[in-house]
């Protein structure tokens, strides 16, 4: 599976504009930092409900771009958000890694 | 294939601005104009500045979501008739299906198709473009407020026991006036007439609801009930004769002979409804109350006064509302005496 699903990524660029969609790109690649940021800021102060609007926030966007791996990882964690269950191991290391393969990615597709 | 739309107003109110900045930019494609917010709160300010066409509303948020401001709108007279469109993930369906129940136009789940977004703002513009010109017909038979509840229930209010205040007005010997005239003159004279009596009726709350020859039925205190009715119904009809003699003025500078009019009022309980088939239907109100007020008008023919009302609605006149007690009358189809009332 590839790491940005280029259908989706094709359709958005057709959609919207080749400008526009690097503009939107940046925007992606500075806010999910902060994302993630707020997601493990969350997990220290045990605040679930921060914790899963930040990872609502990534699934969300993620798949926007149809970076389906981060959107999927992204679902999962703020499934655990919803349920109150933020015993979420080393999760956030996937996250990232996933975020940093799509950033690559798309860097190179913009 | 959609036909291209009229460039609309549209609000986008998302707190994730990925999702802002992806549905201003293809709504910006398709033509319109948009503004944008943050969350809830800050969208609900927006949108009371009155000049949106349309909204796309997320529903979780911070600072009010989507939920409180989607029930902000419907509590809200100026905002009640706003479309509204859900923006939600997949996987927020049932709050989805909660919001569309408690009144939201419609729903997109993001992320959003181009296409599915064009015919479902389309399709909302134009169903709005289409209860706009309903709104406009009734608002010449009743008041915002009544026009917004009559179009929010949906003409779906079965008959219901309600207190409020009928009025009947009729013209004196209009037929002997339509006969001396042309006709053409007379459905001005007649349009004319209406226009000032519906200014008198619906400044004062009410509703009018029956147009017969040169009559006409008014209700005060449904379908929206208010406290004062009673003497809101006689302000109105005051109002009414008040406006008849600047009418009349007019007349009598143009060498044209006078028109009086008889008005009746009774308060109470009465059944108020729609009548009529699906496809012509009106509000009306039925029972003794009614038949009362109808009788009182045709009493003034007698009675020597322009306005007559029951002793139930003298009840609800403040002191600076003078009456005269005209004694107990009897009428048709009431098994005893009626007290009644001049309006002086």
């Amino acid at each position: 599976m590839s790491i940005i699903d280029l259908n989706t990524y094709n359709s958005l660029k057709e959609n919207t504009g080749a400008e526009f969609i690097s503009e939107l790109i940046d925007t992606f690649l500075e806010d999910t930092p902060n994302l993630i940021a707020q997601m493990k800021n969350a997990l220290a102060a045990k605040n679930a409900e921060s914790f899963r609007r930040a990872a609502h926030s990534i699934k969300s966007n993620a798949a926007t771009f149809g970076a389906s791996q981060l959107a999927d990882l992204a679902r999962e964690l703020e499934g655990m958000g919803r349920e109150n269950n933020l015993e979420i191991g080393n999760r956030l290391e996937p996250l990232e890694e996933a975020f940093q393969k799509a950033k690559s990615q798309l860097i190179e597709l913009r | 294939m959609v036909s291209p739309s009229e460039p609309a107003h549209l609000l986008v109110v998302d707190d994730n601005k990925i999702n802002r900045m992806l549905l201003s930019r293809s709504l910006e494609l398709q033509g319109h104009l948009v503004e944008t917010a943050e969350n809830g709160k800050e969208g609900l300010e927006k949108l009371r500045s009155g000049i949106f066409d349309l909204v796309l509303l997320d529903i979780e948020m911070p600072e009010m979501d989507g939920f409180e401001v989607l029930e902000a709108c419907l509590n809200d007279v100026e905002l009640r008739q706003l479309p509204i469109i859900m923006t939600s993930a997949m996987d927020e369906l049932d709050a989805v299906v909660k919001c569309v129940e408690l009144g939201a136009e419609d729903y997109l789940t993001k992320p959003i198709n181009p296409v599915l977004l064009r015919a479902r703002i389309n399709a909302s513009l134009e169903k709005k473009r289409l209860r706009d010109e309903q709104r406009k017909l009734f608002r010449t038979f009743a008041t915002k407020e009544v026009a917004e509840e009559l179009l929010r229930t949906g003409f779906s209010l079965g008959g219901k026991q309600v207190n409020a205040s009928v009025l009947f007005a009729d013209i004196r010997s209009f037929t002997t006036i339509a006969e001396s005239q042309e006709p053409a003159e007379s459905i001005e004279l007649l349009n004319e007439y209406f226009s000032l009596m519906f200014d008198a009726i619906t400044n004062n709350g009410g509703t009018v609801n029956q147009l017969v020859g040169d009559g006409l039925m008014a209700v005060f205190g449904a379908p929206i009930f208010f406290d004062s009715h009673r003497e809101k119904a006689v302000r109105a009809a005051l109002e009414m004769l008040e406006q008849l003699k600047v009418f009349n003025q007019g007349r009598s500078h143009q060498g044209k002979s006078q028109i009086r009019i008889g008005i009746g009022i009774a308060s109470g309980t009465m059944v108020a409804g729609y009548t009529g088939t699906q496809s012509r239907a009106i509000y009306t109100c039925i029972g003794d109350t009614v038949n009362l007020a109808f009788r009182i008008e045709e009493y003034t023919k007698e009675a020597l006064h322009p306005l007559l009302i029951d002793n139930y609605t003298r009840q609800g006149l403040p002191e600076n509302i003078a009456v005269e007690e005209l004694g107990k009358v009897f009428f048709k189809g009431k098994n005893h005496a009626i007290k009644i009332f001049a309006v002086v």
